[in-house]
């Protein structure tokens, strides 16, 4: 600003902030406009223009010696009518877009004052159509005509001003500098109170407006290649680019430029262009041309040539040619500094090039394009749609014209459904920040009125679950023609098989795969592909606990996606939703796969997951998808009688905590509480029976459906931090997964329940209600307590009674874990935690330092709050009155 | 020095002869003076000018002028034509 204040008077100065007050009140009095209010004075503005067309049509050829008076006439017509057309339904104000399946709305909001520069070859129409938007918009526009065209734009903004206000429009709405001045523009460019510079202009004009640091639209220059390709409409091509180049005496940027011709029909269009009144240049015309029209030093044209007629350059440079003649064209041999001719020319001079082949002519095209006309305008004419999609893939053009006129293509509405414009954008090829033809978006702010989605929700299950002791006799009703048994060699051992296989219809062909207990390996995976398709096997029974089923899981997703590449889809994840890995969904093979569970924890017969490492490689990956959710499960109590305490404590503490993540999870829905809330009760009345009791059966059904329905709860609603925590730890001091889990539990809950440091993002969740979530959970088990405090309370000490009741150890301390062993170990334990996907879902989001404070509270043991010591059965027997 | 405040109700139908009113009270005595808008659903060029002439007044006289009941599509016209600042808007 200081330098414009030293370089301008006072007076000016003033001049120029009287313009600029002008113009922002009237632009802060229209805000309150309405649609109507806008539309009821773009009417008599077209109309207004329509009827002075002629008349600024002469001002303009008049003023500034260039171009055609008939044809500014009609470019002022186009300007009015056929810019009225497309916007006369369009709305403007208020809302202007809505989405509603997106619940998304667009609402328009003006710019306010608009710096506007018309250029000397479309001055008039220019100014009507840059009117006639901002009516539209709302906005009010302080002019700045080229010099050379001053008069007729004032013209042009007076008639469009007296009809604006004579409709209503705010006094001031349209102001036009009184003269032209560099500094002027300049100052009014780095003025507070404008908001946006509409550059239509010489590539001077253009700079200068980006470099203010204002938005700005600006317009490129052009040079407009044509590929006129041998299968073309010949006669309509020749018309159509003699009409478009002499329009205006060439003046509209989009105008041709270079004509590239293939070689086959060379002499033909030549011919045709000649017997049209064109006048083919011989090689000494072309060279006079090319040193006379185009400066030599900068490639740019001459401005005495600019708009004017081709007998009349033609005299000025001393080419004889007939008295009618409407283009002079040259001949030319390449693109660049060597070939001026190749360069971009507003007036009737248009070059040609024989090309041998498609590829040349695309080449030279390519080269025309590069040399001045970055993403202006290109027009192509052929019948042949491979040559028209080649030519729009490799030209940077905003506007790519197919078989009609380069300018008047361009300009839109007339040969095509472009939008109506004078002002072409030609992206950051042309240094401008967009590509359209620029149009009454680009007058406006468009805010987003953005109002809350939820994400789609789900509750998927396998298809059909038996349960209930010796549910495994509905086997009976699955039909195969062949069957692979998928289990460890102890089940087999101990009967398991057997009672299986006599549930199968008799005549089924039945197979058994015998697999190590444990992780399912790759290799082991491998094998277990290799006979299912040896056997060609239609159903997959998976018989035993979480680590069987889930190599039957993944047998059977290679079996059925041979192409599967397992790794690949472990990949992370953060919304299943959006993934991007897609597992696969046309299948080679089709089996349908059971899953009987052997153990009452992981609940891997409903579950959606499954665990795989590659020993020679060294990894271990999760996979995750609703393709693995077995098709059928059996919870039958009788496989789990004989289940070790050890195991059975292990279990059912891996339910309970799935139970309680899953309850509290941002993924929880009404479908997964139920299932969650039920899980809870189950485990803390049953667990402590089939402790003591292995023998019972009721306490064992109960224990192997809650295992079930919890597991049914987190394939839905997933689990949480705890989770995270045990795996980091269980992995690295090799300790068994609902050990781990236990370990932590009681100061998880605490810590869901406390005030999160931060809040875990979920557009499903209307408040945290964790802790809510919990009381509600000790009210099932009949805890007691009157506030949410005290009934979350009173759930840690029951969990912690139920911990010591089953005799797990309550701290890491505990386990004979040294307290140097576990301080080295915490930086990787914090990392592991950290990337570990299962806390994505927790409903608060740890921090790395509170992933650290929950590991050293489970190394030290016992819940923040808890004083109550060691319970006895009893005592949590009388806490579950549920 | 006791200040007395003037309450002057805007005509809808001539805001601009309103605020001059305002302006000439202005000029005759020292008082603040409270403008009643509430009757004022939208604004011209004119009164924008009127208004911009009583800010100035008011800033020459270091006196308040304290418009009242100014809907938001009135206030957000004061705000573009940069003279929110300049009077003390309630409400």
């Amino acid at each position: 600003m200081s330098d414009k204040i030293e370089t301008l008077s006072e007076e000016r100065i003033a001049y120029l902030e009287g313009l600029v007050r002008q113009a922002r009140t009237a632009a802060a009095v229209f805000s309150q406009f309405t649609q109507e209010d806008a539309d009821r004075i773009v009417k008599p503005m077209v109309l207004a223009g329509l009827k002075q067309a002629q008349h600024l049509a002469r001002l303009a050829v008049e003023e500034t010696k260039i171009g055609v008076m008939e044809d500014k006439a009609l470019k002022n017509m186009v300007a009015t009518e056929f810019v009225y057309n497309y916007v006369k339904d369009k709305r403007t104000v208020g809302v202007i877009r809505e989405y509603p399946e997106r619940r998304l709305v667009e609402v328009a909001e003006p710019i306010g004052v608009i710096f506007s520069l018309t250029p000397i070859t479309n001055p008039t129409s220019t100014v009507l159509f840059k009117c006639i938007m901002a009516i539209k918009t709302r906005n009010a526009v302080i002019f700045s005509p080229h010099p050379s065209a001053w008069r007729c734009c004032f013209e042009a903004v007076r008639i469009m001003y007296e009809t604006a206000m004579k409709h209503g429009a705010p006094e001031g709405v349209f102001t036009c500098l009184e003269s032209h001045n560099l500094e002027d523009n300049k100052y009014l460019m780095h003025h507070k109170d404008v908001g946006l510079i509409d550059a239509t202009g010489g590539p001077g004009a253009v700079k200068a407006a980006y470099s203010s640091g204002k938005p700005a639209l600006g317009v490129g220059p052009g040079n407009t290649p044509v590929y006129l390709e041998k299968s073309a409409d010949l006669d309509m091509a020749v018309v159509d680019i003699i009409t478009s180049k002499t329009f205006d005496n060439g003046t509209i940027c989009a105008s041709e430029q270079t004509v590239v011709i293939d070689d086959e029909i060379y002499d033909i269009v030549l011919d045709k262009f000649a017997g049209l009144g064109a006048h083919i240049c011989n090689e000494k015309e072309t060279d006079i041309l090319a040193r006379t029209v185009i400066d030599p030093a900068t490639g740019y044209m001459q401005p005495m040539a600019v708009g004017q007629k081709a007998t009349n350059i033609a005299r000025f440079v001393g080419i004889t040619v007939k008295p009618k003649t409407k283009l002079l064209i040259t001949p030319i041999k390449g693109v660049g500094p060597e070939y001026p001719l190749s360069y971009e020319k507003l007036f009737p001079v248009l070059s040609v090039y024989r090309a041998k082949s498609v590829e040349e002519a695309l080449k030279v095209c390519v080269d025309v394009n590069h040399a001045g006309g970055l993403g202006h305008t290109a027009v192509v004419f052929s019948k042949d749609e491979s040559v028209i999609q080649k030519f729009g893939e490799v030209i940077n053009a905003g506007r790519i014209i197919v078989n009609s006129p380069g300018s008047i293509g361009a300009l839109g509405g007339v040969y095509n459904d472009m939008v109506p414009t004078f002002s072409f954008g030609c992206g950051t090829g042309g240094g401008n920040s967009t590509t359209d033809n620029v149009n009454i978006y680009h007058y406006l702010n468009i805010k987003r009125v953005a109002r809350r989605t939820q994400a789609h929700m789900w509750f998927r299950v396998p298809n059909q679950i038996y349960f209930n002791m010796n549910a495994t006799e509905n086997l009976r009703n699955f039909q195969s023609k062949s069957t692979l048994i998928i289990t460890n060699a102890a089940l087999e051992q101990i009967g398991h098989v057997d009672a299986v296989k006599r549930c199968i219809p008799p005549g089924t062909p039945v197979r058994v795969t015998i697999i190590p207990d444990a992780e399912p390996d790759i290799k082991i995976v491998k094998q277990g592909v290799e006979a299912l398709n040896f056997y060609k096997a239609d159903q997959i029974i998976a018989l035993g606990g979480g680590s069987v089923i889930d190599a039957a899981k993944i047998m059977k997703l290679q079996y059925e996606f041979p192409e599967a590449d397992l790794e690949e889809l472990a990949a992370p994840f953060l919304d299943i939703r959006k993934r991007v890995v897609q597992y696969p969904t046309v299948k080679t093979n089709q089996a349908r796969m059971i899953a009987i569970s052997t153990t009452s924890g992981t609940g891997s017969e409903v579950t959606p997951f499954a665990v795989l490492t590659d020993k020679e490689r060294g990894f271990k990956v999760t996979l995750a998808d609703y393709s693995l959710t077995p098709d059928v499960a059996i919870v039958d109590p009788q496989f789990v009688m004989s289940m070790p305490r050890g195991l059975t404590v292990d279990t059912g503490v891996d339910c309970l905590t799935h139970a309680l993540e899953a309850g509290v999870s941002i993924f929880a829905s009404p479908y997964t509480d139920s299932n969650a809330m039920q899980a809870v009760r189950m485990v803390f009345k049953y667990l402590p029976i089939a402790f003591e009791n292995p023998k019972d059966e009721e306490a064992r059904t109960m224990m192997h459906n809650a295992a079930c329905i919890a597991a049914i709860a987190f394939s839905n609603a997933s689990v949480g931090v705890n989770h995270a925590l045990a795996h980091a730890f269980g992995a690295r001091f090799h300790v068994p997964h609902g050990r781990a889990n236990a370990v932590m539990l009681p100061h998880v809950i605490a810590y869901n329940a406390a005030v999160p440091t931060k809040f875990m993002p979920s557009p499903n969740t209307r408040a945290y209600v964790a802790h809510k979530k919990y009381a509600m959970m000790a009210d099932l088990l009949g805890l007691g307590g009157h506030t949410v405090e005290e009934k979350v309370q009173k759930l840690v000490t029951a969990t912690e009674q139920l911990l010591d009741l089953l005799g797990v150890p309550r701290s890491i301390a505990e386990m004979g874990i040294s307290r140097e062993e576990f301080e080295a170990a915490m930086p990787d334990l914090a990392k592991i935690a950290f990337d570990d996907p299962s806390w994505r879902s927790n409903p608060r989001m740890p921090l790395v330092s509170e992933l650290i404070e929950l590991f050293w509270s489970a190394y030290n043991g016992r819940g923040p709050k808890t004083t109550e010591k060691v319970a006895s059965k009893k005592s949590v027997e009388e806490m579950v009155t549920a | 020095m006791t200040i007395t405040t003037e309450l002057l109700r805007v005509d809808p139908k001539d805001i601009a002869q309103s605020l001059t009113d305002a302006r000439e009270k202005l000029d005759r005595a020292e008082c603040d003076a409270v403008l009643d808008f509430s009757t004022v659903q939208r604004i011209d060029p004119a009164v924008i000018r009127a208004m911009e002439d009583l800010a100035a007044a008011s800033e020459t006289k270091s006196v308040k002028i304290v418009l009242r009941g100014v809907n938001v599509d009135v206030y957000k016209v004061l705000k573009l034509a940069r003279l929110a600042g300049r009077l003390t808007i309630l409400d």
